[in-house]
C-alpha cells in the first residue's frame, strides 16, 4: 500500500462482497472521491475476502482501521462526508460483532492469508514492498537448491490439499528423479463443497503462490510451472493472469532470474468441472488433455507425471507458506502449531454458523475455539450438533470432540480427516443420515467411473441411504451399509473412493441412535427426513385465504376462501412450500 | 534374473525382481482372480486399468488392499491372498458388478464363454445383497458387431484394442461415475463411426456387451430351403483355430473334420478359400510386378509401396484415416470377394443354376468379412457376391446345434474345382503370409527361374513390423509387413511423408493376421494360443504338394477357360475393386 | 452434419493458437465453448479434425467435465450453487422452486429458450447461501419468495 495517499480504502473483494454488492463499488467510490476531489488524497484498493462474507460489502478505511460492513450506494457519501473529510466515523455502519472485532483477530494468526485483504493483488508493487520475492531472490543468489529443500523439510509443511503428506520430502523426492524435463504444478482446482481457501489467496495475493512456484523449480531442477485452476473461478483467473505477466515484466519470471541462470516460466490450464481431479494423476491427465481418470500410484508424479516427466503437484494454500518460510525461517514457523502438523490452517467456516467466511489458525487450535470464539456460534442460538471437516472425504465430529487440538492426525484419529479445509457446522435440525446422503449425492455426481467399488459402490451407498430418508429401511441395511462402507474405501482406485465413506461411517459412528430411528422407530429425530412427517393445517391459526392451496405443486390442500383447509396426505410429497407461504402460522408438522 | 524373498499367505516364496505380485503369484502357482487384466505377452500389449479390484491383495504396511496386477513385489514384501477381508473384498465387489449387470446368463450369447459368469461361479456368488438401479442403453447392431451395453462391466479391454492396438480411435470412455460406459461419439451407431469392424473389441470382450452378428439362423433357413444351392467357402485361419472349440488343444489342424461336418450340415459344395488366395496372388502379384518394373524402368507417376488389399478391416481402416492413399493399395479384391464372385459366375455357369438361387456362404476367422460382403460394389442387381459370413465361434455353434460329433467325424476333402489350392494360400491366414505368396510367385515370374526354397523364414515371426530384402536375382525387393492397425499407421504415415523405402508392404488389421480375428475362438489373454495357430498355418503349408499360387491347376484352369491373363478385362471386373473416400467430412456452408 | 465456413475458421484458429495439440484439448474446448456458447456435435468433429485426434475421444472428454455442455444455454442461464453450505442453508427447495416456476428441469432450457437451469458446484460465496447465479449476476440468501423476483427481474427484460 503506497504511503503516497492520506488514507488507503480497502474494499473487499472477494466473490462473496463483490456479489452481494448490485453495483461495482469500486468504481462508484472512485467517481465519488473524484467529485469531492479527493482522488490524488485517497487510494481505493481492491484486497481480498476479510471473513466476513455475510455481511458483505466491506470496508476498511487505513490506517485509522475503521471496517464498514453492509455497505449500500447511499452510504457512500456519508463515509465521504462524515469520515474522510470530518474525521468522524460512521457508527452506523461500523462493524461491532464483538467475535469477529476482538476475539478473531487475537486467535488467528495469518501466514497464508498473510497479504490478503492488505495489499492490492493487481500491484506487483505491494507485494514487493511487503517482502515480495525478497525468498526467491534469497534462494537464487545464496542457497543451494538442497539447502531451501532441507528448510521446506525442517519447517515440517505438510501439503494443505488433503493429504498432508511433507511438502519437503515430495519436493526432495521429485528433485532426485532424473530428467530432461521436471514440471512444478499448482493444484487450483479446488472442489470441495464449501471451501474457498485457495481462490482467496489467489484473488486477494497471487505474487506468493508464483514466488513459490519459482523457488519449488529451483529446488526440484523444473523450469515450467502450469496452474490447475477451476474454470468456474474467473477474478482469480484474471488477477492470476495479470500477477502473472507483472512478474514477467519485472523479471521475477522468465530467464535468468535475478541474474542467475535459473530460469522459470509459468502456463495456466483449465479445470472443467471435475471433483476427481484434485487427485494428483486425475489432474494430470486432465492437463494432457485426457479424462481426469486417476492412475495407480506408484508410479507417483515425482517420478513419472506430466508428459510422463517427474512433476510436483502442491495445492495453492501449501505453496502460499513458502516465501514466509524462506523469509522467517523455518525454525519461526516449526515453532508454530503442534507436534506432527506445523503452521497454520485456513479454514472455510460455513454452515449453521454465525460468522461465515474464511479463517486462519494455527494448527492445535480447538475446535471450540474455531466455533464459538471465532464462529460466534451457532445461529440462533440452536444447540451445535456437528461439524464436518474436510469436506466429502471427512467425516462429522460432536461435542466431545469440542476440545480437540485440531491438526492433521488429531482429526484422522476423530475419524475424519483435515482435506482442504471445509467445515461445515450442523445444528440440532439437521438430520446426520441425510447429511451423509448428501455427500454421497455428491460423490456419485463426481467419481469418475474408472473402478468398481467408486462406480457401482457409491451408487448403491447413496441408494441405502435414500431408502433409510424415505423411511423404508430396515435394520439389515445398516449392516450392509457399514460392509459395503468398508469395501468401498479399503478396494477403490484412488482418494475419492478411498475416502467417499467416512460421511457414512464417522455418522454411524457418532449418531447411531439417528440411524437406529431411522429403521426402527420410523423416525427421524431431527425432523428433516419428511417422509416421516405429515404436514396439517392448525384450525385455529388458518382464515382461509387459499394462498397454500394455490401454491401447492400437486393440489394436496383443499378448502373454500375464508374457511379451514385441510391437505389430503396421500396426493401431499412433503415439499414444505404451504408453510413457507402461509403468513398466518396455520402449516405445522408432526 | 534376481530373485527376492517374498511371503503370500505366510508361506515363504522366491519370485523374478522387478514382477507384479501377479505375476509373482502366477509363477508359484498361486491364483489371484483378475476380471479387466489382459496380458498379450507375444503382442507386447498390457492392460491393467487397475479398474475391477477383482485381484486386491493385502500387503502388509500398506492401509488399503492393493491391485496385485499393478503392484510391485518388492522384497519381504507379505501378502495375503486369502484372508477374510480379501475375500470379503473381492465377493462384495463382484456383487457390485453383477448388480449393474442383467442376469440372463441362460440365453446370453456368451453363456459358457464369459470370464464373468466363470468368475461369479468360481467366488460362488448365489445372493446379490446390494441391489439397485441398473444401467440401460439402446443395443446397437451393425452390419458386424453388436452392442449391448447393458452387459459392459467398464473393463476398458475394447478402448486399448481400439485406440492403443489399433489406433481407430471408434470407441471411448464417455460421461462418468454410474453413467460411464464405452461408446462411439455422441453415442452414435458404429456403422457411423469409424469403426473397421476388426473385432478386436469383440475378442477381448468379457461379457457379451461386443459380440459379433449372429447369421446361423439365417444359414440354417438356406440350408433347409431345396430352391438354393448353397454353397461354403472356410478361410485359411479358421482350420487352425475350430478345433479349440471342441476341446482339441490350440494348434490342432482339423481342415478334414471341419469339411466333413459342413457336408454333414448340408452345404451342397464345400469349397476352400484357399482356392480364391491363389487367384488374389496371381492379379496382385501381376499388379506388383507391373508396377515394379514400370517403376524400374524410370516411371516416377507410378505408386510403391504397393499395399495388400486381402484384410477388410484394413481397406476401412485408409477409407476412413487416410483416403488420400487410397490409390496405393493393390486394387484385388480379397480372396473372400473373389471366391463369391467366380462362384456367381463361372460355378453357377458350370453347375447351370442362376445366380439368385445360389447362396455362398463364408467360414471366416473375421467380423470385417461381415461388412465386406455387404458393400454395394459386390453385389450384382442387388445380388450380393457374398451372401452370409459366419464366423469361426458361429461356425462352431452351428455344429454344436446340429448335434454332429465332431470329434468323430471322418475326415473329408473339399469338392472341386474351387476346393484346390496351393500352401501359398494357407499362408494367408498369418501375418507375413500373404506377402511370402506373393514373392513365392512373383519371384518366379519376374526373373524366369524356379523358386527353390520357398520357405522365407525372414517374413515370418509375430513383432509388430517386419521388413526383408529379398533379392530377386540380383533386383533387391523390399518388403514390409505390418500386423494390428496402430502399427498400419505408423508405414501408412512414412508413406505419407515420402519416407518410405519398401517396395511391398502386407497390412493384416488383426494382431497376428487373420489367425487373430475377431471372429476367432477368445484367446482369454493366452497369446500362446496364437502361436501355437500360426504354427499349424506354416506347418498345413509344408505339407501340401503345391506350393506356389500359379501352379495351382484349377487357378490355371480358370484363366484357361474364364478370364483370359490376370488383370485382363474380366479378371478387372471380377477380381479387382475401387476405394471411397470415408473421412465422412463435414458439410461445410458458405454461411 | 453442416457447419459454415466462418466457424471452422473460428474454431481453426482457436486451435493454432494453442499449436495444434492434442493435450490443449481442454483449453481449446473452453475456448470453443466460450465462442458458441456451447459444444455442439459439428464443433467437436472440426476440433477433432484440427488436434488430430478422434471424435470418440473428443466427445469422451466433452461428456466427462461438468463444465462442458452439448445443449445451448438460455438467454439467462440459472445457476444454483449445490455447494454443502448452500444445501445446509436450504438450496434444495430454492432449485425445487425454480423447477416449479419454469416447469423445467436441471439441465433445461425452457421453451423460448430464456432461462436454462443447472446445478454448481461450490461458488465460494457461502456467506450469501443459499447462492444463485443468473449469468454472472450472484443473488445471494435467497428465500423461496425471492425465487419468483429473481424472474421477473429478467421477465420484464
Amino acid at each position: 500500500m503506497s504511503i503516497k495517499y492520506r488514507k488507503n480504502l480497502l474494499i473487499c473483494s472477494g466473490s462473496s462482497c463483490h456479489d452481494a454488492s448490485n453495483f461495482d463499488l469500486m468504481d462508484f467510490i472512485n467517481v465519488k472521491l473524484k467529485e469531492y476531489g479527493l482522488d490524488d488524497d485517497i487510494q481505493v484498493v481492491q484486497s481480498v475476502c476479510f471473513n466476513k462474507c455475510s455481511i458483505g460489502p466491506n470496508m476498511i478505511v487505513y490506517p485509522d482501521n475503521v471496517e464498514y460492513s453492509t455497505i449500500t450506494k447511499s452510504d457512500i457519501d456519508d463515509i465521504i462526508i462524515e469520515h474522510l473529510l470530518n474525521g468522524r466515523i460512521v457508527e452506523r455502519l461500523v462493524y461491532n460483532d464483538v467475535n469477529i472485532i476482538s476475539g478473531t483477530h487475537k486467535k488467528q494468526y495469518r501466514i497464508a492469508l498473510r497479504n490478503c485483504g492488505f495489499i492490492d493483488p493487481e500491484a506487483i508493487e505491494d507485494y514487493i514492498e511487503k517482502d515480495g520475492y525478497d525468498a526467491l531472490a534469497k534462494c537464487l543468489t545464496t542457497f543451494t537448491p538442497e539447502e531451501v529443500t532441507q528448510q521446506i523439510i525442517k519447517s515440517g509443511l505438510r501439503g494443505r490439499g488433503g493429504g498432508g503428506f511433507p511438502t519437503g520430502v515430495k519436493w526432495d523426492i521429485t528433485s532426485k528423479s532424473v530428467a530432461e524435463q521436471k514440471y512444478v504444478v499448482c493444484n487450483a482446482d479446488e472442489g470441495d463443497p464449501g471451501a474457498f481457501m485457495d481462490r482467496s489467496i489467489l484473488e486477494g495475493d497471487p505474487h506468493s503462490v508464483i514466488e513459490a512456484m519459482a523457488i519449488c523449480g529451483y529446488c526440484i531442477g523444473a523450469n515450467k510451472g502450469i496452474v490447475y485452476i477451476r474454470a468456474e473461478y474467473p477474478l482469480a483467473i484474471k488477477r492470476l493472469k495479470i500477477a502473472l505477466d507483472q512478474a514477467k515484466e519485472y523479471g521475477l519470471l522468465g530467464s535468468q532470474i535475478f541474474g542467475t541462470d535459473f530460469n522459470f516460466t509459468i502456463d495456466i490450464k483449465y479445470g472443467a468441472g471435475a471433483f476427481v481431479c484434485g487427485e494428483e494423476t486425475a489432474l494430470i491427465h486432465s492437463m494432457e488433455g485426457l479424462r481426469g481418470e486417476p492412475t495407480l500410484k506408484p508410479p507417483f508424479p515425482s517420478v513419472s507425471g506430466y508428459l510422463k516427466y517427474p512433476t510436483n503437484v502442491n495445492n495453492v494454500e501449501t505453496f502460499a507458506n513458502i516465501p514466509a518460510i524462506i523469509n522467517k525461517g523455518a525454525d519461526w514457523f516449526a515453532s508454530i502449531g503442534t507436534e506432527k502438523s506445523k503452521g497454520t490452517k485456513v479454514f472455510a467456516l460455513a454452515g449453521k454458523i454465525n460468522n461465515v467466511g474464511l479463517i486462519e489458525v494455527p494448527m492445535g487450535t480447538t475446535l471450540r475455539e474455531v466455533i464459538y470464539d471465532i464462529g460466534g456460534g451457532i445461529v440462533d442460538g440452536k444447540k451445535f450438533k456437528a461439524v464436518q471437516t474436510g469436506g466429502p472425504s471427512g467425516g462429522c465430529l460432536t461435542e466431545k470432540d469440542l476440545d480437540l487440538p485440531i491438526d492433521f492426525d488429531s482429526l484422522t484419529a476423530a475419524g475424519s480427516m483435515m482435506g482442504s479445509g471445509g467445515m461445515i457446522v450442523m445444528d440440532e435440525d439437521d438430520c446426520m443420515v441425510a447429511m451423509a446422503k448428501f455427500y454421497l449425492e455428491f460423490t456419485v455426481e463426481e467419481s469418475c467411473g474408472k473402478c468398481v467399488p467408486c462406480r457401482i459402490g457409491n451408487k448403491r451407498l447413496h441408494e441405502m441411504l435414500t431408502k433409510l430418508c424415505d423411511g423404508y429401511g430396515t435394520p439389515e441395511d445398516l449392516d450392509l451399509l457399514r460392509n459395503l462402507s468398508v469395501v468401498v474405501k479399503d478396494t477403490s482406485l484412488c482418494g475419492l473412493g478411498q475416502t467417499s465413506p467416512n460421511p457414512i461411517l464417522s455418522t454411524m459412528a457418532n449418531f447411531y441412535d439417528e440411524y437406529h430411528a431411522h429403521v426402527v422407530d420410523h423416525k427421524c429425530p431431527s425432523g428433516q427426513c419428511t417422509s416421516f412427517l405429515k404436514y396439517y393445517i392448525d384450525e385455529e391459526n388458518c382464515i382461509g385465504c387459499l394462498v397454500c392451496a394455490r401454491n401447492c405443486p400437486v393440489n394436496a390442500i383443499f378448502g373454500e376462501k375464508k374457511k379451514l383447509h385441510i391437505i389430503n396426505h396421500e396426493i401431499c410429497i412433503k415439499c414444505g412450500i404451504c408453510m413457507e407461504r402461509c403468513k398466518f402460522d396455520a402449516i405445522y408438522i408432526k | 534374473m534376481d530373485t527376492i524373498n517374498i511371503k503370500i499367505d505366510n508361506k515363504n516364496f522366491q519370485v523374478a525382481e522387478g514382477t507384479t505380485i501377479l505375476e509373482a503369484a502366477k509363477s508359484v502357482g498361486v491364483n489371484i482372480p483378475t476380471l479387466c487384466y489382459m496380458h498379450l505377452h507375444h503382442l507386447n500389449t498390457t492392460h491393467k486399468p487397475t479398474g475391477c479390484r477383482m485381484c486386491v491383495v493385502e500387503v502388509a504396511g500398506r492401509k488399503n488392499l492393493v491391485p496385485a496386477c499393478a503392484t510391485e513385489c518388492l522384497p519381504g514384501m507379505e501378502i495375503k491372498n486369502q484372508s477374510i477381508r480379501v475375500l470379503n473384498s473381492r465377493k462384495t465387489v463382484l456383487e457390485l458388478i453383477l448388480s449393474d449387470h442383467p442376469t440372463d446368463c441362460l440365453i446370453c450369447a456368451k453363456n459358457g464363454d464369459c470370464d464373468l459368469q466363470s468368475m461369479a461361479q468360481e467366488m460362488g456368488i448365489r445372493h446379490l445383497h446390494y441391489q439397485g438401479e441398473q444401467s440401460h442403453y439402446i443395443k446397437d447392431r451393425s452390419p458386424a458387431i453388436k452392442r449391448d451395453m447393458d452387459k459392459c462391466i467398464g473393463c476398458g479391454r475394447c478402448l486399448t484394442m481400439c485406440n492403443d492396438v489399433q489406433t481407430v480411435g471408434a470407441l471411448s470412455a464417455i460421461n462418468r461415475g454410474f453413467m460411464s460406459v464405452v461408446a462411439p461419439a455422441f453415442q452414435m451407431n458404429l456403422e457411423e463411426s469409424v469403426c473397421t469392424y476388426c473385432g478386436q473389441c469383440v475378442a477381448v470382450c468379457p461379457t457379451a456387451a461386443l459380440t459379433e452378428i449372429d447369421h446361423t439362423k439365417t444359414v440354417i433357413r438356406h440350408l433347409a430351403d431345396p430352391s438354393k444351392t448353397v454353397i461354403v467357402q472356410t478361410a485359411p485361419a479358421v482350420r487352425v483355430a475350430l478345433g479349440e472349440e471342441f476341446g482339441y488343444d490350440p494348434g490342432t489342424i482339423v481342415t478334414g473334420k471341419m469339411t466333413a461336418a459342413l457336408k454333414d450340415l448340408g452345404f451342397d459344395y464345400v469349397f476352400d478359400t484357399d482356392f480364391a488366395a491363389d487367384l488374389t496372388i496371381m492379379e496382385e502379384a501381376t499388379e506388383l510386378l507391373d508396377r515394379l518394373t514400370r517403376h524400374l524402368n524410370g516411371d516416377t507417376t507410378v505408386k510403391l509401396p504397393l499395399l495388400t488389399s486381402c484384410c477388410p478391416g484394413w481397406v476401412s481402416f485408409f477409407e476412413h484415416h487416410f483416403p488420400d492413399m487410397k490409390d496405393i493399395p493393390s486394387t484385388a479384391r480379397s480372396p473372400q470377394q473373389m471366391f463369391g464372385s467366380i462362384a456367381k459366375t463361372y460355378l453357377a455357369d458350370k453347375l447351370g443354376i442362376k445366380r439368385k438361387d445360389m447362396i455362398v456362404v463364408s467360414i471366416m476367422p473375421c467380423l470385417a468379412k461381415k461388412y465386406e460382403c455387404s458393400r454395394d460394389e459386390f453385389a450384382t442387381d442387388g445380388n450380393p457376391d457374398v451372401d452370409f459370413v459366419l464366423s469361426t465361434r458361429e461356425l462352431a455353434r452351428l455344429i454344436k446345434q446340429a448335434g454332429i460329433d465332431f470329434k468323430s467325424l471322418e475326415h473329408a476333402d473339399f469338392d472341386k474345382p474351387m476346393g484346390e489350392s496351393s500352401g501359398a494360400a494357407v499362408i494367408f491366414g498369418s501375418t507375413g503370409g500373404v506377402i511370402e505368396a506373393a514373392v513365392r510367385t512373383a519371384y518366379e515370374v519376374f526373373t524366369n527361374q524356379k523358386l527353390h526354397k520357398v520357405d522365407f523364414e525372414q517374413l515370418r515371426g509375430m513383432d509388430w513390423i517386419r521388413e526383408s530384402t529379398i533379392d530377386f536375382n540380383g533386383t533387391p525387393i523390399k518388403i514390409g509387413i505390418a500386423h494390428g492397425l496402430g502399427n498400419a499407421r505408423k508405414l501408412l504415415e512414412e508413406i505419407r511423408e515420402g519416407k518410405s523405402l519398401y517396395h511391398a508392404i502386407e497390412i493384416m488389421a488383426c494382431p497376428g493376421g487373420c489367425i487373430g480375428g475377431g471372429g476367432q475362438p477368445l484367446l482369454h489373454g493366452d497369446s500362446n494360443i496364437l502361436l501355437a495357430r500360426q504354427k499349424a498355418i506354416y506347418a498345413e503349408d509344408k505339407g501340401k504338394m503345391i506350393r506356389k499360387s500359379h501352379e495351382n491347376p484349377s487357378v490355371k484352369k480358370l484363366y484357361e477357360e474364364f478370364l483370359g491373363s490376370p488383370m485382363s478385362k474380366k479378371a478387372h471386373e471380377l477380381l479387382h475393386t475401387q476405394y471411397f473416400d470415408k473421412s465422412n467430412p463435414m458439410k461445410i456452408t458458405k454461411d | 452434419m453442416t457447419i459454415c465456413e466462418n466457424n471452422v475458421a473460428k474454431i481453426e484458429i482457436i486451435c493454432k493458437e494453442f499449436n495444434y495439440d492434442k493435450g490443449e484439448l481442454i483449453n481449446v474446448l473452453h475456448k470453443t465453448q466460450t465462442t458458441f456458447g456451447y459444444l455442439p456435435e459439428e464443433v467437436q468433429q472440426i476440433v477433432a479434425q484440427n488436434l488430430n485426434t478422434s471424435l470418440a475421444h473428443v466427445y469422451g472428454v466433452v461428456s466427462f467435465y461438468s463444465f462442458f455442455t452439448m445443449t445451448p444455454k438460455g438467454k439467462f442461464p440459472i445457476n444454483i450453487c449445490t455447494g454443502t453450505a448452500c444445501y445446509v442453508r436450504g438450496a434444495e427447495k430454492v432449485l425445487n422452486e425454480f423447477k416449479t416456476l419454469l416447469k423445467i428441469k436441471v439441465g433445461e432450457t425452457t421453451k423460448d429458450d430464456k432461462f436454462s437451469l443447472s446445478n454448481l458446484r461450490c461458488v465460494g460465496a457461502c456467506g450469501l447461501a443459499p447462492v444463485v447465479l443468473v449469468g454472472e449476476k450472484v443473488y445471494g440468501r435467497v428465500t423461496l419468495d425471492g425465487v419468483q423476483k429473481i424472474l421477473d427481474d429478467y421477465n420484464e427484460s
